[in-house]
């Protein structure tokens, strides 16, 4: 356990720093500093001088080790249009997205373990087909659509609910339903597969013959097994989420970390954007590591062995 | 992270394949297979035909005809089948035009990413050691970081373009082409025929690219649909947030960011690119289902 907890962190920590490494890239060597801080308007002595008092003409690498201190300081830079601190645009927004990650994936799994347990229970009959019809559907439907169509019926035609903003509980309602689509269809494929394996087990057969009442077999015996992948899916696709909420918070004007990201990538807003994606893999990473050691720590066969 | 990459076994041949047309029977028997097959047969078909199917120039706009609805309504223009966009333009022909865009990224930025990921995988399946530990790390970084953030950010930096998409979408969508490279690699490593072609003294990239990647192609055509879906639906995305394809190009995902203004009271301007977006993506799902279904177990 001890060796597998090791190497699994220690591969977290290399992938961080990669991912620091491709950030300040992005935001130091493919863009240029000094321009974005001068503006458009900027003519080229402006920009050197910005260039000389910045400190941008210093050698790279003593440039990313400063960028490195200074994210282990929590200082992410600074934007160049509002002229805030990145970190406290973050932190602002990051309660909205992470009700609507949090909202999101609670429906999906709402969805996908009852539904896929249907399946599993009685492959091949319809209630399967139905199950695996909405996973292919619901994989293929461009979520960004989807919350289109939502707006259009619910929000126009019925005008059930707001289309736009995050005041409310109810401005989560469509997000909420348009990225839990997003997330629902593999894990419902993972909650039907474990769920047929489990129930052809050995242990499962023994607990039938001792007259255990099916509902609870399944629900008791069975579904607590087949529920072990899943988590580290959910894990998974809860860090997914902070990607497409991207896509989500733009439709409906969720004012989360998304709209924030994509706000700066129309506006060229680099230190925004780039602390989002250094923020949003970090969070990433850390969640698939808990998820792995969870798993790990709940299925004992897996400490010694997984490589 | 293993939760991702995690595939610890997949469908490899047996023994190298001789016969193929076992395949295509059981193929054509196959209702899903052909159902989605048709489907796509008819999108590309389209895709290439464009010119000669699309009624009119899908860039010439007519602004006495804005807004004109498609044939199912009453006030419908007989000419215009599908209605016309808010800049008079005929939306048919735009949706055909579209289909263009869509399958020429979609197998574009496929083909870019198999190359890639099929590379990477093989390398690392093949050699094991330090540079497997090397290209898993490559591939973990890969994995952690949510594709769709990282190619609005590259096209916010180098600027939106039909060639730009392909080419970001093309260096992120590798991932699973290496996962599943590396462990069906590490799989037919061990067999009898690739030992006996590097005891006859073989190159490296015969044995790599005539031996192993022959053997290991089942699973990857599973993969390419997967990632030839993601493509469309990504692409379609990053138009959508005006960080694709450019107007006036008729791109499914751009068509249905014009159309957000006015699709209060002219819904069928975001219905019918969506539905377009959600058959190819069906029919390419579908098809990778049937293909998963087809080359698992069972090879004649």
């Amino acid at each position: 356990m001890l060796t597998y907890l090791v190497r699994r962190a220690t591969m977290a920590v290399v992938v961080m720093m990669i991912v620091s490494v491709i950030c300040f890239v992005l935001s130091n060597v493919a863009y240029d500093p000094a321009v974005g801080i001068a503006g458009a308007q900027a003519t080229d002595e402006d920009v050197a001088l910005i260039r000389k008092t910045y400190g941008f003409d210093r050698p790279l690498v003593v440039r990313f080790v400063e960028y490195l201190g200074n994210i282990a300081t929590g200082d992410l830079g600074t934007s160049y249009l509002s002229k805030r601190p990145v970190i406290e645009m973050i932190l602002e927004r990051l309660p909205v997205t992470a009700l609507l990650a949090v909202l999101s994936m609670a429906l999906a799994l709402l969805i996908a373990l009852p539904l896929g347990s249907a399946a599993a229970l009685w492959p091949n009959t319809i209630i399967d087909r139905f199950v695996q019809l909405l996973a292919v559907a619901g994989q293929a439907i461009p979520n960004f659509w989807a919350g289109l169509l939502l707006i259009v019926v619910f929000g126009v035609q019925l005008r059930w609910l707001p289309i736009s903003g995050s005041t409310t509980y109810a401005h989560f309602v469509m997000p909420a339903i348009t990225l839990g689509t997003f997330a629902m269809p593999p894990l419902m494929r993972l909650v039907r597969a474990g769920m047929i394996e489990v129930l052809a087990s050995d242990y499962i057969r023994t607990a039938r013959a001792m007259g255990i009442r099916p509902f609870q077999l399944t629900f008791k015996y069975a579904l607590k097994n087949a529920v072990l992948p899943v988590i580290s899916l959910s894990a998974v696709q809860l860090g997914f989420m902070l990607g497409g909420s991207i896509v989500v918070e733009s439709i409906f004007a969720l004012n989360g970390v998304g709209y924030l990201a994509w706000q700066s990538m129309t506006r060229s807003d680099m230190p925004v954007i780039q602390a989002i994606v250094l923020m949003i893999s970090m969070i990433y990473i850390v969640l698939t590591l808990l998820a792995d050691l969870l798993n790990a720590y709940m299925d004992p066969r897996l400490r010694g062995s997984r490589k | 992270m293993t939760s991702q990459a995690s595939v610890s076994t997949v469908e490899v041949a047996e023994e190298p394949i001789v016969k193929r047309l076992g395949f295509w029977q059981k193929a054509l028997a196959h209702r899903t297979f052909v159902f989605s097959g048709i489907i796509l047969l008819a999108i590309t078909l389209v895709a290439i035909f464009a010119p000669l199917i699309a009624p009119f120039d899908p860039y010439f706009q007519d602004i006495a005809s804005r807004l004109k609805p498609p044939f199912w309504h009453d006030t419908t223009v007989a000419e215009h089948l599908l209605g016309t966009d808010q800049l008079g333009r005929d939306y048919l022909s735009r949706l055909i035009y579209g289909a263009r865009i869509s399958m020429a990224i979609a197998v574009a930025a496929t083909l870019m990413s198999a190359i890639i990921g099929i590379t990477l995988g093989l390398v690392a399946g093949y050699f094991g050691g330090w540079i497997d530990t090397a290209i898993s790390t490559v591939i973990t970084t890969r994995l952690s970081m949510p594709i769709i953030l990282i190619a609005l950010a590259v096209v916010a930096i180098v600027g939106p373009s039909l060639t730009v998409v392909i080419v970001v979408l093309g260096l992120l969508l590798w991932d699973q082409f290496a996962v599943v490279t590396r462990v069906a690699t590490q799989q037919v490593c061990a067999r009898d025929y690739v030992t006996a072609a590097r005891v006859l003294g073989s190159s490296l990239p015969h044995i790599l690219f005539k031996e192993i990647l022959p053997n290991i192609r089942a699973p990857l055509m599973v993969v390419a649909t997967v990632e030839m879906a993601q493509a469309v639906l990504l692409e379609a995305a990053l138009s959508f947030l005006g960080l694709g394809v450019q107007a006036p190009l008729p791109s499914w995902g751009l068509m249905l960011s014009e159309a957000k203004t006015s699709m209060f009271f002219s819904p069928w301007l975001i219905v019918l690119p969506g539905s377009c977006l959600f058959v190819l993506a069906l029919a390419i799902n579908l098809m990778g289902d049937a293909m998963r279904d087809l080359t698992a177990g069972g090879r004649g």
